[in-house]
């Protein structure tokens, strides 16, 4: 995104925290929440999403240009935050969908209360522990050099962003941000939450895990455990896609959630 | 003026054995705890002698590194505080936001004083930030976590009558009552460092004495901003005693000898930042606009020379170190006088942290040093008349 599309980017107030927020499309509402890394406005899944909906992708709070209140320093404040958002914005009948941090996001959101949430997609989600204390289940990215990041993250690691030099201050600082907000929320438990394993049981609404196979941040075999978790949840793997699978592969992924939304 | 010894207890013999880390992610077997057994008490002699000469005692504290084995600054100030006679004991510092317990530091740190009979002198610093990785504690709002810990530590430490309670952002007691309080009343000196102009002030505004690490001609922009925060409190000019320098030291009758002495102290500078990059800036410890520079590549050094050229201290040779004032080098004549020059720079320092041994100078080389020091520059420095605070705020 450039720096003018940027400073024109639409935001919303909820509770006196103003957030950037893209918006796309009309119909059944579709709550994007991004993962560690941001969402740009540019970014190629959010027309294919649109196609019959109304896209709402806002920046968390502490991300890109939105506000982060002293106060907010857990996932489940984050939570807490959408569930007002939501009530605030009046939707209901919402297609949530969340990819890696977002998808912890949206997993805290569903286990508080699925009332205006009619269907749930988790794509590449961290927020719970499933191996044993010493078994790392989500690689240390604060341990891990940029180009070792770029190997476990992308399928191909020359889709990550990494031409610093010519990007603008804004982008510059927006990098910034995600990277000191990621480790505010998930530094310690590391990108989980201990006890929410043991609340997914709640989640009785139809939920869809979408997995980029390519993905070293984290296991298949993760995902696979998060989705035995929640009852009667599908896994769809994508091919030729890491941890972002929404931007490795936008047709794909969007085609899949559609394809969920109007499911049976 | 006061002179420290300082050394931070490495472990040089695994220096030359690594595959670019040197902290954090060094595995421990390459140390040999025969040889850290023999290090460790050749260290503690070396600060007997220290005690000695006339000189105090600055110790510190790192985590999971071959740069510096004391990885809890308790067990050296414990063993100082019983061993030594009259020495001030400087702790400096002690990484409150990797402890996650201000109580335990607050009884430790009491302990200390009371053992000593009021010889220490406690520095509080936020930690480096490799040291994030080893102790888990998050980069994100340190320096909150700092004060809320500093404030809790100074309650503990100078309530009397009756437990207290603190339900704080970051720490929860219910029954504070430390056993021993300190011996020093209120409380011990408080110390800290810093590297940024903003915290200078903040540190002025108390009226702490601030020490800098190897900042050389560089110094005087934090100096200054401790004055003004200092005086922002209605106080005059802070004197000469509100300063402290880290500088490598390396003195002998002889230059030739010095300079060689130089080269090993010089080896803590080529081998301190050397660790795996990932751990050089956790997310959150430096702020998003510092953040931002960075990504643009633009990284700025934090020494230069008193003729304006800026060093990279990894690499400096030993003249570049004495021209930057990051090391004190040469006979006892001609170390006095950089010392004196570089304390007339500052408008006063009166504190000298003196990096006695570092990198690889061995036992007997670093015993002259210290007895040299002791015996032909302390009692000059201690005569010398530190510029008026007044002229250097009216500068």
């Amino acid at each position: 995104m450039n720096a003018a599309a940027e400073a024109s980017m639409p935001s919303l107030t909820v509770n006196g925290i103003r957030v950037d927020m893209i918006e796309r499309g009309r119909g059944r509402p579709l709550l994007f929440l991004h993962p560690e890394i941001g969402i740009a406005a540019s970014a190629p899944v959010l027309d294919r999403l649109a196609r019959g909906h109304r896209v709402l992708a806002p920046s968390h709070p502490g991300f890109g240009r939105s506000d982060l209140p002293r106060s907010m320093t857990t996932v489940d404040d984050l939570a807490y935050f959408y569930l007002d958002l939501i009530e605030t914005l009046d939707l209901r009948d919402i297609l949530l969908v969340g990819v890696s941090l977002g998808g912890w996001i949206a997993a805290e959101i569903a286990v508080k209360t699925t009332e205006r949430i009619s269907r749930l997609v988790l794509a590449n989600a961290v927020g719970i522990k499933v191996g044993d204390r010493e078994t790392r289940d989500i690689a240390d990215i604060f341990a891990i050099t940029d180009e070792e990041y770029d190997q476990l993250a992308w399928c191909n690691p020359r889709n990550a962003p990494r031409d610093y030099k010519s990007m603008p201050e804004a982008e510059l600082t927006a990098i910034a941000r995600n990277r000191e907000t990621t480790a505010r929320f998930a530094w310690s438990p590391y990108m989980h939450n201990p006890k929410l394993k043991n609340r997914l049981h709640r989640i009785r609404i139809p939920t869809l895990f979408l997995w980029g196979t390519n993905d070293r941040i984290l296991s298949e075999r993760y995902g696979r455990a998060y989705c035995a978790a929640i009852p009667g949840a599908r896994f769809e793997p994508i091919e030729s896609a890491g941890h972002f699978p929404h931007l490795e592969q936008p047709e794909a992924f969007a085609s899949r959630v559609l394809a969920f939304a109007d499911s049976k | 003026m006061r002179v420290y010894h300082f050394t931070e207890q490495p472990y040089p013999n695994a220096w030359k054995d690594h595959t670019g880390s040197l902290r954090v992610n060094l595995p421990n077997g390459k140390l040999d705890p025969k040889i850290a057994a023999d290090l460790y008490h050749r260290y503690y002699d070396e600060w007997l002698v220290a005690d000695d000469v006339g000189l105090d005692i600055m110790v510190n504290e790192h985590h999971q590194t071959s740069t510096c084995m004391s990885s809890t600054c308790i067990v050296t100030l414990s063993i100082m505080a019983r061993q030594t006679k009259r020495a001030r004991l400087l702790v400096l510092g002690y990484p409150l936001c990797h402890r996650t317990d201000p109580l335990r530091a607050a009884e430790e740190l009491s302990t200390i004083d009371v053992v000593s009979r009021g010889r220490l002198d406690m520095g509080f610093v936020k930690g480096v930030p490799y040291e994030t990785a080893p102790s888990n504690q998050s980069p994100v709002m340190m320096m909150d976590r700092f004060w809320e810990a500093h404030d809790f530590i100074l309650k503990a430490m100078t309530s009397h009558d009756e437990p207290f309670n603190w339900e704080g952002e970051f720490f929860h007691y219910r029954q504070v009552n430390i056993w021993p309080r300190p011996w020093q009343q209120p409380h011990p000196p408080v110390w800290s460092t810093t590297g940024s102009t903003s915290n200078a002030r903040v540190l002025g505004e108390h009226g702490y004495v601030m020490a800098t690490l190897g900042t050389g001609y560089a110094t005087k922009p934090l100096y200054d901003a401790y004055r003004e925060g200092y005086m922002s409190k209605g106080r005059p000019a802070p004197p000469a005693d509100r300063f402290a320098y880290l500088g490598l030291v390396a003195v002998a009758s002889d230059e030739k000898t010095a300079r060689a002495r130089g080269e090993f102290v010089a080896d803590y500078l080529r081998t301190g930042s050397i660790v795996h990059p990932p751990f050089r800036n956790p997310p959150g410890y430096l702020s998003v606009a510092d953040n931002v520079r960075m990504l643009k590549g633009d990284v700025r050094p934090r020494s230069g020379t008193r003729d304006g050229r800026f060093i990279d201290m990894r690499t400096a040779s030993v003249q570049d170190l004495i021209d930057a004032g990051v090391m004190f080098c040469g006979t006892p004549d001609q170390v006095y006088q950089q010392i004196v020059d570089f304390c007339d720079y500052c408008g006063g320092m009166g504190n000298l942290l003196m990096m006695g041994h570092a990198g690889y100078l061995g036992h007997e080389d670093t015993v002259d040093n210290l007895m040299l020091f002791g015996k032909e520059i302390l009692p000059r420095l201690k005569d010398y008349r530190q510029p008026n605070p007044a002229a250097a705020t009216a500068a």
